[in-house]
């Protein structure tokens, strides 16, 4: 049943996709994400799994190989940080548009400018919008456990798309922690073997990432949104799945103490253990405070997110990334907007927390739910702990 | 693989706009683009090929007897064949006459 | 028509190979109904590439004219397999379509066969945008084959101005202006950075060559490793020039020495086909182009010198090259 071990998260989502038994591994080295470049090379060079590594000479070139390798019916995984999904991001829509599931690890992480290899999520929100299913890992079990489960929903016949499992640069990939990895035999069971729908082979011939004209392009990004959308039952299916093998439980929008909360903190990533915290103390001095932890981010849960609400009065929700001149953080306007029809919602108010790093402490959440408490913010939204 | 030719609806777009159908862009007839179409004079033919080998559209066939002749579905009427054609066995005509 | 084959009938069977095509597989791979221009050079020189790898093929293509005119979905006039992904980045596809096979294979995933993977592109998703990706993909070491098919400008997007388009010839982007009389600058030598790759086989062809570049495909295809042709195709639409001339300009690019055709096998430099021992005058190849018609015969005189130093380089590596293997 699993082996518990002291890893550092890197390696440990390394190690998760060696026990899905890759066939091309095509990664650029960045940090903070190079400690997966690094191992996944290990492994293939030790033999551990029998696969092509591409020393591809950039990201553009990683995505690109991995395409191409998926498209002859390989298991493929990439890995990719900051600037490195950036440069990635003409080819990110096509991957998913050409329906092949290539599971990417991002180690999150501001991005230029100025230069900053710390974390935030400003690396994947501009890219929110190319068509892949988006796992936000909390912890280094996370991490291993949506490695894994990104293989399963990506091949699914009902979903074929690229699955991006995100993890926070240094604040998880650095990180040494205790994980349960589970052993080869009851991943073989959880992950059956990969069957392409199609494959660039001469005994099957296909023309894959044809020109889509007027008349046809509007219908091919409609079946694709449609994919998209309805993966949502297959990733709970999974989960479900995993669950009952695994013994660990997964949803979309995970809650913590909301049952009677009054306000409630939204985390993506791995600040939830640290809002949990928050919300411990709060509770020790009476604050009905409570947290949601979003851990799906593409498709995004509008149904979960809904019933998650209920009975909440203020939403403090923290974001990792500005949208610039827009309406605040990425996941808070999503969540206005999911709840903006509903007869009786939460207010809510947004911070924009841990830009490039800034540490974020147990005392900055519990201030955030005393100042949501008192409800709207001077401004429209706040980039939290800003000097001026 | 069954796909339908011209998809009607998002539903039948195929997943990845992917085609199953190879060499299938022959449904679609350049002919009638043409201006100009070549005509053979098989007496002065020498048989060599050389109309076949460097038309752009693969158009160019070998009859059962050895001569050449152009699949006026596909030829856009380009003019190599004729150009290249060393005993000037080929020679362009109007589409009209 | 060629005047030394009409004057010489016999001269062609000794140059030419006169009956060579019809022995040429009558196999399309790549076929009729796709939306080339009249004339097209790169669409020929692209049907007479699959002739010569034959169907255990893998075909990544860069965004650009082929792909425009050979995939209108629900249609492809592929009958090899195929894959587009963007422009910049056919050698990297390419790559790990190799990768992807061989795993695969070596797994005994897929049936014990050889598929090459063959990566193509034009001047401009090869020798600029794609330069990148197809110097890391040669660098690696594949088991792979890229084309560049050089029409020297973009023509997909409307003639505009690449690192291949030749000195003084106007386009859309470098205009024959009333100052400034077209591209300034001599076109980039692709071939040359790929031989500096060390890769054991790199060639020059053009289609109006189709036996020699067809062998060349062939030969390349047997290499065990990267290798690089870089196809010189005439586009009617962009150079101004008649249909009909498609394959003759070929053959002056030849015969004035501006596109020689060579090989280089291990590091050894090698014309293919031979080349006139008295060169004819560049003029014979650019006045049939309007791209070139503003130049003036000081401008040509220029041309001409540069052409002269170029093909000197070249026949002193053909003289002295040493094999490495």
């Amino acid at each position: 049943m699993g082996k518990r071990v002291g890893m550092e998260v890197a390696i440990a989502s390394a190690e998760a996709a060696a026990l899905c038994k890759f066939d091309v591994a095509a990664v650029y080295p960045i940090t903070p994400q190079s400690h997966v470049a690094e191992h996944l090379s290990d492994i293939v060079n030790d033999g551990r799994v029998d696969a092509s590594f591409i020393t591809v000479e950039s990201e553009h070139s990683a995505l690109s190989a991995a395409i191409g390798a998926a498209g002859t019916g390989a298991r493929v995984v990439t890995a990719t940080s900051s600037q490195g999904l950036i440069y990635m991001s003409e080819v990110l829509p096509i991957a998913s548009a050409m329906r092949l599931p290539i599971v990417m690890l991002i180690a999150n992480r501001a991005i230029s400018g100025p230069i900053n290899i710390w974390n935030d999520h400003s690396d994947i929100m501009p890219m929110r919008d190319t068509g892949w299913i988006s796992f936000f890992a909390e912890n280094g079990q996370e991490v291993v456990d949506m490695t894994i489960q990104a293989f399963k929903v990506g091949e699914d016949r009902r979903v074929m798309l690229p699955v991006n499992m995100n993890m926070d640069g240094f604040q998880l990939t650095h990180m040494v922690e205790p994980i349960i990895m589970p052993d080869q035999e009851e991943v073989d069971r959880f992950l059956p073997p990969y069957v392409p729908y199609a494959a660039l082979h001469p005994d099957n011939i296909v023309s894959m990432g044809t020109l889509g004209l007027p008349e046809i392009y509007a219908e091919a990004q409609k079946s694709k949104d449609v994919a998209l959308v309805n993966s949502i039952k297959v990733v709970k299916e999974v989960w479900k799945e995993w669950e009952k093998q695994f013994g660990r439980k997964y949803e979309t929008i995970q809650s913590y103490r909301t049952e009677d909360a009054d306000v409630a903190l939204v985390t993506m990533g791995s600040m939830g253990e640290t809002a949990e915290i928050a919300v411990d103390e709060l509770r020790k001095q009476g604050v009905k405070a409570g947290l949601l932890k979003i851990k799906l981010w593409r498709p995004f849960p509008f149904d979960d997110l809904k019933k998650a609400v209920q009975g909440i009065r203020v939403l403090a929700v923290t974001d990792r990334a500005i949208s610039f001149g827009g309406p605040g953080g990425p996941v808070c306007s999503e969540i206005r907007s999911a709840l903006y029809d509903e007869p009786k919602r939460p207010e809510i108010v947004n911070f924009i927390i841990g830009l490039g790093g800034r540490d974020v402490q147990v005392e900055n959440f519990m201030d955030i739910v005393r100042r949501a408490a008192k409800g709207k913010l001077s401004e429209p939204y706040e980039i939290y702990g800003v000097r001026g | 693989m069954t796909e339908k030719k011209w998809p009607e609806t998002w539903q039948e777009v195929n997943p990845g706009c992917m085609v199953f159908r190879p060499g299938s862009a022959s449904e679609y007839h350049t002919g009638s683009w043409r201006a100009k179409r070549p005509i053979w004079e098989n007496e002065k033919c020498i048989k060599c090929g050389v109309c076949y080998i460097y038309c752009p559209e693969g158009c160019v066939t070998e009859t059962a007897d050895g001569f050449f002749e152009a699949n006026l579905d596909y030829c856009k009427g380009c003019g190599i064949c004729a150009h290249e054609c060393w005993p000037a066995a080929i020679k362009m005509v109007n589409e009209e006459d | 028509m060629n005047t030394a084959m009409m004057k010489n009938p016999k001269s062609i069977v000794e140059n030419f190979d006169l009956y060579a095509p019809k022995l040429v597989s009558k196999e399309e791979f790549f076929v009729g109904g796709h939306r080339a221009c009249q004339g097209c050079g790169e669409s020929l020189a692209i049907r007479l590439m699959c002739k010569a790898l034959g169907k255990d093929t893998v075909i990544t293509n860069a965004t650009g004219c082929m792909e425009v005119i050979s995939s209108l979905y629900p249609t492809t006039a592929w009958n090899l397999p195929w894959i587009h992904v963007a422009f910049p980045n056919a050698a990297a596809v390419g790559s790990g379509v190799e990768a992807g096979l061989t795993a695969l294979r070596r797994k005994g995933k897929i049936a014990d066969r050889r598929i090459k993977s063959v990566a193509i592109g034009g001047d401009g998703g090869t020798m600029d945008i794609g330069f990148q990706a197809l110097s890391g993909a040669m660098e690696r070491g594949h088991d792979m084959l890229y084309v560049c098919f050089d029409n020297e400008a973009y023509m997909n997007t409307g003639i505009q101005r690449s690192s291949g388009t030749p000195f003084l010839a106007s386009t859309t982007t470098a205009p024959a202006g009333k100052k400034i009389p077209g591209n300034q600058v001599w076109k980039k030598n692709l071939a040359e950075i790929m031989v500096s790759h060390n890769l054991p086989y790199v060639a020059t062809a053009t289609p109006s060559y189709p036996i020699d570049f067809m062998n060349k495909v062939k030969k390349a295809r047997r290499v065990k490793g990267p290798s690089y042709i870089h196809c010189f195709v005439t586009c009617p639409t962009g150079w101004r020039s008649t249909s009909e001339t498609c394959i003759k300009l070929g053959r002056l690019a030849l015969e004035t020495g501006i596109f020689p055709i060579y090989e280089v096998e291990n590091g050894v430099y090698k014309l293919t086909v031979e080349i006139p021992e008295k060169r004819r005058p560049v003029e014979d190849y650019l006045k049939l182009q309007g791209r070139f018609r503003h130049l003036t015969p000081d401008q040509i005189k220029v041309i001409q010198a540069r052409v002269d130093l170029e093909f000197k380089k070249l026949m002193n590596k053909v003289e002295h090259s040493v094999s490495w293997v």
